[in-house]
Formats: C-alpha cells, structure tokens, sequence
C-alpha cells in the first residue's frame, strides 16, 4: 500500500510547499492535457448539435467508421493470439535467444508511424518487393484494407504480449505444473488455469490494442492513399476535413475518437480498481 | 511398489544440483529430504513428480522407467511449497479438479465427485470451507486444500515440498502430527522435503541428509542423530562440539590427553577431527587428571536443559555440555567454577594432508573415564 | 548431457514457433525491406541526401525538439509523479487517470485539438501572440506536441518505483540529521535516476517519431518547422523510394540505439531493485 504513513504534524513551511507543488501539477496538467479535450467537444458543438449530428450521418463519416472498426476487428485478435503464444514461450521456458525475442517485441513501440507505414509500402508497393508480383496475380494491399490492417498490427502489435508477459513472468508457472501433476492435458491446463489467471490482463491488453488500433494516424496514412470512402479511417477522416478546412466536422469526428479515449480510460481505470491484482501493471507495483 | 533412484545427475548452469544421487523408496514409508538450501532435495523432489528431468541415471518403480512417464500420468500427488491452488476457484473445485478434468471414460459421475470431494475436506477438516475461494483461507488451511487436492486423485506417491515452511511456529507443530497421523491411516507413500532437521526427524521413518547435490547420510531419524556418518551430518544434525585431534605414534590425542589408541591403519602422523555432542560430555567438579580442566563460563537454562560453556584452556576452544538443570542445581554449579570435562563418545574422521576429511574411515572412540 | 532435456509443459514449440513467425512477418520481413531499399542508395546519394538542408534542418527539428521535449518531460513526470504518490488530495485519482490520455487520445484529435488552443487566432494563442510567443506553425508547437504524447511515459514508469520505494530510508535519512531537501536530493533522486532516465529515453523515443500530432501545429514551414517523419512522407508522394527509406533507416537506426539503451537501463533499475530487496 502507498498510504501515508501516521501523520505528523507539517510545518507551515512544508505545507506551503505541499500546496503550491499539487497547485502546480492541477495547473499543469489541466492546460497541457484537459484543454485539448476540452477543446475537441467544445469545437465539435462549436456550431450547435444539430450540425454535429449532421456530420456524423454524412456517409463519408459512416463509412469512415465502419472502416475503423473493420480494421480493429481484424488487427486485435491477430495480436491478442501472438501475444498468448509469445507470453506462453517468453515466460513459461527457458531458451536462447529469449531477451532478443523480447527486445523485437517492443521494437514496434519505438518505431516511428511514418516507418511502420512506409516498410510496407516498400514491401508490397507497385515499386516493392512483392510489389509486381501482387500487381500480377490482381491483389492490392497498399492504398487498400489489407495493407491498413497490416500497419495497424504492426503499431499494436506489443500491447497485448507486453502485458501478458510481465503478468505471467510474476505469476510463475506453479499453477500449471501442478494442473500437470493433476493429470490436465495441454489445453486442458491452458483453458482452465492458465486463461483464467490470465483473463483481465488479456482484457487490459486488449483495451490498450484496441485504442491505439482505432486512433492509429500515421502508419495508416502512409498506406492508405486517402481515398474517401474506401481507404479513409476515422482518424484520417480528421485529416481530411481538416485540411478542407472544414473546422468543425474534423473535430466532429474527433469528439468520436475522443470519447472512445475517454471510455478506455474510464475501462481501464475500473479494470486497474477491481482487478487490480491480476495485472501486471499492479502485480508489480505496491505489492 | 519400491522406486529405486540410481546415479541422478542434474547440472544448473555451472552447478551441481544433484550429484551421484542413488536412493530406494519402500512401499508406504515416509521419507524426509533434510538439507540446506541448495542442497538439492527439491530437484529430487520435481524430478520424482516429473517437473524436471535429471541429465543422466534413472527411476524405476517396479522395474518400469519413471522418466519415460510424462508428469500428468505418473500419478504422483505434489503438494507445492507455496500450495500452487488455482486461485480461481473455490476450495471444492481446487479438490475436484484432477477428477473433472480426466476423459469421459475414466471420469467418476458428478454425485461420485462431490462425494469424493466432501469425503476429502472432512479428512482434512475443512468440510465447512468449501465453497469459499483460496484467498480467504489461513497459511494452515490453503496447506491441507493443497494436500487434498493431491489426494484426490488417489496417488501412488505423495511428494511435499516443505509442507510446513510457509506456516508459523504454532501451526506447524500442529500440522506435523497431524499429517504424521494421517500418513499412518492412509499408508501412502510419502517423500517430503525440509530444512528443519526437527520436523525431518519427529516425522519421518527415514531421513536422507543431502547437502551439495549429494545423500550424506540415509537411515532412520535415530541412527542418523546417533550415528551421524559424516562431518557434515555431525554438524548439521544436533548440537556438536568440534575437537581437533592428533594422531601420533599409534596414539590419537586431543587437547594433550591421550584419547585412545590410533584406530586408523599406517603409522601415520597427521591429525583428524572428533565431534562429542554436549550431553557426551562429562563434567565433574572434583579435580582430577583424567579429563580437560575447564573454567565454567556461564550456565544457559532452557527449561528442563541446562548448557553450559566451558572454557577449555588445553583445547584453546569453549565446549558445550548439557545435563539436567536439575543436577546443576544440586551440584551448586556456579559460572567461574573450575571443572574438569571428559569426552564419553567421540566420532572421529581423519584428515588428509589437505585438511579433507575421510568419511569412510569414520571411527567412534569411547574413552576410558578414570582408568 | 545423456538425456534429451525435456520440457515440463506443453506447447513450446507451437507458442515459440507460431511468435516467432509471426514477428517475422509483421516486423522483421518488412524493416528488412526497408533497409535493403535504403541500399540502393549509392554512397554520393546518401551524402546528397543527408547534406540537403532541408533534411538537415528536419532531422534536427525531429532530433533536437525530442531531446528538449524529452527533459522537459523528465521534470515535469518527476514532479507530477511524486505529487500523485506522495500527497492526498481531492481530485488526486482523476488527476492519475488524465496521465494516460495522451496514450489514450489518437493522435490527429491532439493534433487538431492543440493548434485549436495554440494557434493565433485560439484559445490560448489569442493571448500569447501580443506577448510575443507563437507557438502554434512554428518550432514551439513542435515542442508542445512532442511534450503531450511523451508526458505519460515519465509519470507511468516512475510511478511504480516511487510507490515500493522504502519510506524507511528516508526516515532513516532525516533521523541521521538530513533536511528534506538533502534527502531528496541524496536519497531519492539518486534511487529513482535509472529508472528516470528510462522514462526519459521512451519519451524521447517517442518524441523523434511522432507525426500525427506533430503535422498540425507545425505548420510544416520547410527548413523551419518541418519534422523528419513528415520528409518521408513527402518524399513517397514524389515517389523517391530510395530517399524515403534511407530516411527511414536513419530513423530505424535511432530507435534500435534507444532500445538497447532502455533494455540497458532497466537491467540497472533491475539490479537496483534487487539490491534494495
């Protein structure tokens, strides 16, 4: 536990101190993070609700949202089944190559959007590897789903085995050993040991996966060729309108993506509170 | 069904988990594994239970090849050191689950389950706790959900990796004669590990000592207490005074006392070293030249034992002796009291010129008091 | 070794095997097309590449903006962190939950939702143009930017350290006569540098390749306020591959040094951690 410890009577000097360092981090984090989403609804209402309505029943947002959701719905289960198998082997054996294997997980994180989009491009573009090939059997992925999905998993890629991993890595594998001595076969010691031990980290994972895979603006605008209506996700919808400068539908559609960050927060915020212990984040700290 | 452990290696990076290690398990003894950390007991013990492997040697039981048995067919019950229960569900499901997860074919009826599982709480006295999850129970009772969970599935073998470790003093001794006492109605065969030398030889019918990935000594908790068979039993079992000795002309002496005749073959000179425990220690107030005169230090009362120190001059060391407080009261000892202290039962080893003790050339001496 | 080493529980090979090609596919077969089109690029490519002052100029605004972003971050996070875990008070749990938005909030929303604050005409910028300051289409809304997508990092991975850390050593630390200034500054700070300096290099690997939020405060003025990823950008929609990646593989090789500089690290927060334990 964080409590403080008995308390102790302050000086004035230490409780001036004290006030004026919370007065400082209200006021710090009220301008640099609850302005901008203060400033995402009051712009989208800026022109009443009825123009707000407008913009979302106009078919280029409809359709710009059923794209990013076609798209997490592909890409997040792709991660959820890697991070599972890449937790199962980072944490339950020992082999060469381990710390490696965990370094190339995280590499996504630390790679720029704009890269993670243009890798593909060079890979499956019409001057790419695979590129002629493609273009000659009548597939395109580039300036089209496939290559959307394919950037998107590659930037969600290390949410879900992350959180896995450093959860399963504290849990140990005492559990299972004993399902095995028990006599549980291989699934049936994954679907009811390890699974349920797992189950509100996998949601966490999934929480964060999904997010970043919904908002996810730079790799996707690499590979997605802007084109209204087919290629065009939410975030890049924003874009569009913006650089139209039609102010007030971009930010429309942003009070979207704003209040999906706002419900993960809330989700996370709760999952944290009442499973606190079976995740990783919490397994490690405080206890 | 005898198993039968012969020539176990197991190598950790660059350390000997298990070295040499043979070992017979007799039908439906209990077996303790007493060692310090490291020593090895609890890579025997998952090798037996088929969570480890050994690099080299082989387990048969009833001249079939245990290793070749993957861990969930062996059926051996493992009662882990922090108890491993499925924190996700409650201690009846924890009970049933080697029973609910075996094929159709093989699987008792739903009735015969709760049967079987009620059966099992009453016997570990948890009949009332069953619908409740792990995480509310005691250090105590998380032990015996553990152990019945492992008994559930009726095995051959049950395995305890410090069953008690985790517990506090009280519950413990407790505890410790209770599994003794189930042992004994169950008749199952046993092997627990420990460190704690009491709880190994209160409960246990036989007692391997290990220590650096090898069996030291293996017998009953009595000849391993009496008969301690190598240094290291000497010191790890028990109190014992460690004396060095000399070996001279067929002579073996200690402190400039002439012990005994020299029992080890070659008319060596060398030294060896002799353990007496405090209670082989005679002390006598009357002044006398069969013994080591020492100056009484300070009298420790525990209880029903009293310890004194004493203050060898001869040896250049303090020696342990023990006797009843009882005597030290009628006797009128006093710290700063002169004594005089005689060995009654040495074990000795001889040393080598490195300074290694011969284990196998152990030798007891029972020096002569007043020749 | 007699035995073949068994493995006690199932599925290594499949879990192995299945992550592995996986990862192979998803990242390693596509940053190896990256770098083998960088290649195509001969020697005086490179240098008419990396000399052009407009690359200059970006690689530097990308590079440098992230570094000031970054210390920024590194002060700010400590002095939040220590806040939000030392001291109570109303509001302290949604104070802690608002850390993770920036995580939370896509990028092109921030993006548009800052230049709405910052730029002359908006809710801040109105007021700080008389002052002199402009921010929004200029460096500062670079800075800005980088500052609000690296700020969770320092806060999220000081955090937990700052949590476990033994308030008996500070105890003991001011029973041996120490101020709560020496304390902090010898205790603490020196307790919780690894881990800081973690934080800092996330943010700051963050930062350097930040695109969404960045490209519309910026303003994107060449030579002024364009940032490296955006150069990549353009330099596909005029269809010069080769510049594209070896711009890209510049990059590439800036976050592969920043990754084993914070597996380096966390090796020595971990050791710390253990040496405390």
């Amino acid at each position: 536990m964080s409590g403080l410890h008995a308390t102790r009577p302050l000086s004035w000097r230490h409780r001036l101190l004290r006030g004026t360092l919370i007065a400082l981090v209200m006021v710090f984090m009220a301008v640099l993070v609850l302005l901008p989403l203060a400033a995402v609804f009051i712009e989208a209402l800026s022109k009443g609700v009825a123009a707000f309505m407008d913009v979302l029943a106009q078919p280029e947002t409809v359709s710009s949202i059923k794209l990013t959701l076609l798209v997490a719905v592909l890409a997040v289960p792709l991660n959820l089944v890697f991070g599972v198998a890449a937790a199962w082997a980072m944490t339950r054996f020992e082999f060469r190559g381990k710390a490696l294997l965990g370094a190339f997980i995280d590499l996504p994180f630390s790679v720029s959007p704009v890269v993670a989009g243009l890798v593909y491009v060079l890979l499956f573009g019409a001057q790419g590897w695979f590129g002629p090939w493609l273009s000659d059997h009548g597939v395109t992925i580039i300036f089209a789903v496939p290559g959307l999905v394919l950037a998107t998993v590659f930037i969600t890629l290390p949410f879900v085995a992350r959180e896995l991993i450093s959860l399963m890595q504290a849990q140990g594998s005492e559990e299972e050993e004993a399902a095995r001595t028990l006599g549980a076969s291989g699934w049936q010691m994954f679907f009811r040991v390890t699974l349920p031990n797992i189950r509100w980290a996998l949601l966490y994972g999934v929480l964060l996966c999904n997010a970043r895979a919904m908002g996810e603006f730079g790799a996707v605008s690499v590979v997605s060729g802007h084109i209204r209506g087919l290629t065009t996700t939410m975030p890049l919808e924003v874009e569009m309108r913006y650089n139209e400068y039609d102010y007030m539908g971009a930010f429309a559609v942003a009070s979207l993506l704003g209040l999906l960050a706002l419900l993960t927060l809330v989700v996370k915020a709760l999952l944290e509170w009442r499973y606190g212990d079976e995740l990783a984040a919490r397994a490690t700290r405080g206890h | 069904m005898t198993l039968e452990l012969s020539h176990l290696h197991r190598r950790y990076a660059g350390f000997a988990a298990l070295d040499d290690v043979s070992l017979c398990i007799e039908p439906g003894e209990f077996l303790a594994l007493l060692g310090p950390s490291g020593s090895g007991k609890t890579t025997l013990l998952r090798i037996l239970a088929g969570l480890d492997y050994p690099d080299s040697g082989s387990v048969r039981q009833n001249d079939r090849d245990l290793l070749a048995v993957d861990a969930r067919e062996r059926k051996v019950g493992l009662v882990f050191q922090h108890y491993a229960l499925f924190r996700h569900l409650t201690v009846s499901e924890n009970v049933a689950f080697g029973l609910r997860i075996r094929p159709r074919k093989s699987r008792p009826g739903r009735a015969e389950i709760n049967e079987r599982v009620e059966r099992l709480l009453k016997r570990v006295q948890l009949d009332d706790l069953g619908k409740r999850y792990t995480s509310q129970l005691s250090g105590g009772q998380r032990q015996r959900v553990a152990l019945a969970r492992a008994l559930a599935v009726e095995p051959d073998l049950l395995l305890l990796d410090e069953p008690f470790g985790a517990l506090d003093a009280q519950v413990r001794v407790a505890l410790r004669r209770w599994l003794r006492n189930l042992h004994e109605e169950l008749g199952l065969t046993s092997v627990f590990v420990t460190h704690d030398q009491e709880e190994a030889l209160e409960l246990a019918d036989r007692v391997a000592v290990m220590n650096r990935g090898r069996i030291e000594q293996i017998g009953t908790p009595e000849a391993i207490y009496q008969q301690p068979a190598t240094p290291f039993v000497c010191e790890f079992i028990g109190k014992n005074n460690r004396i060095p000795l000399q070996r001279a002309n067929g002579v073996l002496t200690g402190g400039q006392r002439q012990l005994g005749a020299d029992p080890w073959p070659g008319n060596a000179v060398g030294s060896a070293i002799g353990y007496v425990r405090p209670e082989h220690l005679l002390v006598s107030s009357t002044p006398s030249t069969d013994g080591w005169a020492a100056q009484l230090r300070h009298i420790y009362l525990a209880g029903g034992v009293a310890h004194l120190e004493l203050d060898v001059p001869a040896l250049g060391q303090v020696l342990e002796a023990d006797m009843s407080s009882d005597e030290v009261a009628q006797r009128g000892l006093q710290p700063g009291q002169s004594l005089v202290v005689q060995p009654r039962l040495i074990t000795a080893f001889p040393l080598d010129a490195r300074g290694a003790a011969d284990a196998a050339a152990r030798h007891v001496l029972q020096p002569q008091a007043a020749s | 070794m007699g035995h073949k080493r068994r493995r006690v529980l199932p599925g290594f090979g499949i879990s192995l095997g299945y992550a592995l090609t996986y990862l192979g596919l998803i990242v390693l077969l596509p940053l190896a097309a990256l770098v083998w089109k960088a290649s195509a690029l001969d020697f005086s490519g490179w240098l008419q590449l990396l000399s052009a002052p407009r690359t200059l100029a970006a690689l530097k605004l990308s590079f440098g903006g992230a570094l000031i972003a970054a210390l920024f971050n590194a002060v700010a996070g400590l002095l939040v962190t220590w806040v939000l875990v030392r001291y109570r008070f109303p509001g302290r749990r949604l104070f802690d939950a608002l850390v993770d938005l920036p995580f939370a909030l896509p990028t092109a929303v921030a993006g548009i939702a800052l230049t709405a604050i910052y730029a002359p005409n908006g809710w801040l910028g109105q007021y700080l143009l008389p002052l002199g300051i402009k921010i929004a289409y200029a460096p500062a809304g670079v800075l800005v930017a980088m500052i609000f997508v690296g700020f969770p990092y320092v806060v999220r991975t000081l955090q937990p350290v700052l949590e476990t850390l033994d308030r008996d050593v500070e105890e003991a630390a001011e029973s041996l006569g120490a101020t709560r200034l020496q304390t902090f500054v010898r205790v603490i700070v020196p307790a919780l540098l690894p881990t800081l300096l973690t934080g800092f290099a996330l943010a700051l690997a963050r930062a350097v390749g930040e695109y969404g939020s960045v490209i519309f405060i910026a303003g994107n003025i060449p030579l002024r306020s364009e940032i490296a990823p955006l150069l990549i950008v353009q330099k596909l929609e005029q269809f010069d591959y080769a510049g594209a990646a070896a711009l890209g593989t510049v990059m590439l090789g800036f976050s592969l040094v920043l990754l084993v500089a914070i597996a380096l690290l966390q090796r020595w927060s971990g050791r710390w951690a253990e040496r405390a334990a």
